[in-house]
C-alpha cells in the first residue's frame, strides 16, 4: 500500500523544489527536504518510501531542473501519475528511474491521502473507492525503467535501447 | 513531401525518413552545460563510467545562473565547475559576467542551423533562432550527450505560427510572442515544435525571444523558418503537416502583459493599465540586448525612476554590454536611477541579484511569473516588453507605452505626473490586497479567453 498524494494542472518544478532551495543553493544532503515546501507544507517530512504523485495536466512543467525529480528519488516516491507530463520533467523520471505513466482518469478517482496500488502490468492504479486506468509506456522507456533508469541502462548495454 | 521543419531536421540527422512520433537517435552538434547542473552533470558522467566527454570541441561551458556566485556554497559550486572544464580541457568556457548561455550561444555562432543541441537549461530551445533544433533536458540526459554525442528524441509533431503585417511603433516581438502564449497556453504546444514563419529577416535577438518563448508553451524545440543562417535545405515542405496553425496580425498587436502567476495569462495592457509596480527588472534571454536596453533608454533617457520604484538592468551577455555602454544607453540608464547588473540570468530565476521581497510587485521582461520565481513566494511578477518595463520604471505602474513615445516633452510629464499621482504612496507591497491579480483577470475575462488564477 502507498499514499497518494495529489496535485492539480499545470505543476511546475518551482512549486516542487523552489530555485532558491536548488542542490547547488542549499547543498547535496539538504534540497530534497525542501520538496513542495510552498505548495505543500510537510510533504518532505510525511512522505513515505513507495509513495504515488497523482497529478493532472502538464505536469512537471518549467525549468527543466533535474534536482526536482532527484528530491522526489531522494524521498522514495513510487511513481508518478498524471494525466500528461511535461517533456522535461517526464524524460527525467524515466532517466532518474521513477515511472511516470498517463492517466486519463486518475486526477477524478484518486483523493489526495487514498492508499493505493500501482499495478502498472494490469494498467491500473487501484484505490479503495475504485481502479484508475493507466497506459502502459513505451518499451523504450520501460527498458530504461528496469534497468533502475539510463545510467544503469548504459552501463549494462553499452548504448540507448533499440527504437 | 509533407515534412515539417522538425522532420526535415531529424531525418537529415538521424539518417533515415522520419515523422511525428518516430523515436530517433541522434548526434548532436553541440551539448551546452550551465552552473547550476554541473554536480549532477559530473555525477552522471562518473556513474557512466565516463572520463572524458565525447568531444571536447562541441562542449560550451557557462556560468551565468548565479554569478557572480551569492553565496559559498554556490562559489564552492564555481570552483568545481572550473576545476571540471580544466580537467576536460574543454576550450569553449564562459565564467560569471559573460552572460546568458542562451544568447552567447546564439551571437557567438555555436548553432549550427539545422543540427540538434542539448541544453541543460529549459530554454535551450533559444536555439532555433538560427534553424536549430535546440531543446532543453535534465542534467542526465546532458551526461548521456557528453558521453555518447548523441541522444534519443521522440520526432514532435509541429504548430505552425504565422506572422503577418508588421509591429506598430512601441510594439515588440515580446508582445508578438506574449500574444502566441496566450493564445496556444502552457502547454499547448506540449512535446510539439513551433516553427515561426513569416519572420526570418528579424534581427536575430528578435528571433531569440521568439525561440526562446517556446519553451512557456511546453515545446520540445522552437525554430524560425527562412532565417539567413539556413542553408537552403533547411525549410519545411510547402503541404507540410502540422498539428495546429495559428496566425497572428503583428500590425493590429496591442502591449501585451502576463498577469501572475501563469505566463500564460495574459491580457492587453488597457487591462492592467494603473496596477503599481515595486521593481523592474529588464534583461534575460528574452529581453536583455542592445535593443531592448534602446528601447526603455528612449522612455528614461534625461529622466529619473518613481520615488521608491527600483529598476535592475541586466545586459544578456558581455557584447550587449559593452555595445550599450558604448552608445551611451547604459549611461542613460544608469542616469535614470537604474542599477546595472553583470550580464548573466540576474534576478530572472530569483538566485542572484534584486530578488523579491514578500508582497512585492515586479514588472520583468523575462519569461516566467510563477509564484517563487524571483524570490518570495508571496511576490508577484507581471511580464512585459522593455517598453512596457520603462514606463512602469518611470511612473510606478503600468502602463500603455505608446503615448509616451509620441508625446511632447510637456505632455509626457503630464502622462507621468499623472500616473505617479495614481500610485500608492507607500508602494505596491503596502498597498497590495491580494485580490487586484484577481480583478485584472476577470476583467479580462470578459475580453478573451484566459486561465483562471490557482493560488
Amino acid at each position: 500500500m502507498a499514499r497518494a498524494w495529489v496535485f492539480g494542472d499545470d505543476l511546475d518544478t518551482d512549486q516542487m523544489v523552489p530555485g532558491r532551495y536548488a542542490p547547488f543553493m542549499v547543498g547535496q544532503d539538504k534540497f530534497h527536504t525542501y520538496a513542495f515546501c510552498d505548495a505543500r507544507p510537510g510533504f518532505a517530512k510525511e512522505v513515505r518510501p513507495g509513495d504515488i504523485l497523482v497529478g493532472g495536466e502538464n505536469f512537471g512543467c518549467g525549468s527543466s531542473r533535474e534536482y526536482a525529480v532527484a528530491a522526489l528519488k531522494k524521498l522514495g516516491v513510487g511513481a508518478v501519475v498524471a494525466k500528461s507530463f511535461a517533456r522535461i520533467f517526464f524524460r527525467n523520471c524515466i532517466n532518474l528511474g521513477i515511472p511516470a505513466i498517463e492517466s486519463a482518469d486518475a486526477i477524478q478517482i484518486v483523493g489526495d491521502g487514498d492508499d493505493v496500488t500501482l499495478d502498472v502490468a494490469a494498467g491500473a492504479l487501484r484505490t479503495p473507492h475504485g481502479a484508475a486506468t493507466v497506459r502502459p509506456l513505451a518499451s523504450f522507456a520501460q527498458e530504461i525503467l528496469s534497468a533502475g533508469g539510463v545510467i544503469a541502462y548504459l552501463r549494462e548495454n553499452g548504448d540507448f535501447p533499440r527504437v | 513531401m509533407t515534412r515539417t521543419l522538425a522532420e526535415v531536421i531529424l531525418s537529415r540527422v538521424s539518417g533515415r525518413d522520419v515523422r511525428a512520433g518516430d523515436l530517433v537517435i541522434v548526434p548532436v552538434s553541440r551539448v551546452m552545460v550551465h552552473d547550476s547542473v554541473i554536480d549532477a552533470v559530473m555525477a552522471g558522467l562518473r556513474d557512466l563510467g565516463r572520463e572524458r566527454v565525447w568531444d571536447t570541441s562541441k562542449v560550451c561551458v557557462f556560468v551565468d545562473h548565479a554569478a557572480p556566485a551569492p553565496t559559498p556554497v554556490v562559489a564552492d559550486s564555481h570552483r568545481v565547475l572550473r576545476e571540471w572544464v580544466r580537467e576536460q580541457r574543454i576550450p569553449t568556457f564562459y565564467d560569471a559576467g559573460e552572460g546568458v548561455c542562451h544568447q552567447i550561444m546564439v551571437e557567438e555562432g555555436y548553432c549550427e542551423p539545422g543540427s540538434v543541441i542539448v541544453g541543460s537549461d529549459s530554454h535551450s530551445n533559444s536555439y532555433g533562432a538560427v534553424g536549430a533544433f535546440g531543446a532543453g533536458m535534465g542534467a542526465t540526459d546532458v551526461a548521456v550527450a557528453l558521453a555518447l554525442g548523441r541522444t534519443w528524441l521522440r520526432v514532435p509533431e509541429s504548430i505552425k505560427v504565422d506572422f503577418t503585417g508588421r509591429l506598430r511603433k512601441g510594439i515588440t516581438m515580446k508582445d508578438a510572442i506574449m500574444r502566441v502564449v496566450r493564445e496556444i497556453g502552457t502547454d499547448g504546444a506540449r512535446y510539439a515544435c513551433v516553427e515561426f514563419h513569416g519572420v526570418g529577416d528579424l534581427p536575430q535577438g528578435d528571433r531569440i525571444t521568439l525561440a526562446g518563448m517556446t519553451t512557456e508553451m511546453g515545446a520540445k524545440a522552437g525554430i524560425v523558418v527562412d532565417t539567413p543562417e539556413a542553408p537552403a535545405w533547411l525549410r519545411p515542405d510547402p503541404d507540410a503537416h502540422y498539428l495546429r496553425e495559428v496566425s497572428i496580425e503583428l500590425s493590429t498587436l496591442e502591449p501585451q502583459i502576463a498577469v501572475p502567476p501563469r505566463v500564460d495569462q495574459v491580457v492587453d495592457v488597457s487591462v492592467a493599465i494603473g496596477q503599481p509596480v515595486d521593481i523592474v527588472f529588464l534583461g534575460s534571454c528574452t529581453n536583455g540586448r542592445l535593443v531592448d536596453m534602446q528601447q526603455a533608454a528612449r522612455v528614461l533617457r534625461g529622466r529619473r525612476v518613481a520615488p521608491h520604484v527600483r529598476l535592475e538592468v541586466v545586459p544578456s551577455s558581455r557584447r550587449q554590454f559593452e555595445l550599450a555602454m558604448q552608445d551611451g544607453t547604459l549611461q542613460a540608464l544608469s542616469a535614470a536611477g537604474a542599477v546595472i547588473g553583470s550580464s548573466g540570468c540576474g534576478p530572472c530565476l530569483g538566485r542572484t541579484g534584486g530578488v523579491l521581497a514578500a508582497q512585492e510587485i515586479c514588472l520583468s521582461t523575462a519569461n516566467r511569473n510563477y509564484k517563487g520565481r524571483m524570490g518570495s513566494p508571496d511576490a508577484s511578477i507581471y511580464i512585459g516588453s522593455p517598453y512596457v518595463a520603462a514606463v512602469a520604471a518611470l511612473t510606478g505602474v503600468i502602463d500603455d507605452p505608446r503615448p509616451y513615445l509620441e508625446a511632447t516633452d510637456e505632455e509626457f510629464d503630464a502622462l507621468v505626473a499623472r500616473r505617479r499621482g495614481e500610485r500608492p504612496e507607500r508602494g505596491a507591497a503596502s498597498s497590495r490586497s491580494g485580490d487586484r491579480s484577481r480583478e485584472l483577470v476577470m476583467a479580462s475575462a470578459r475580453s478573451g479567453p484566459v486561465a483562471e488564477i490557482d493560488d
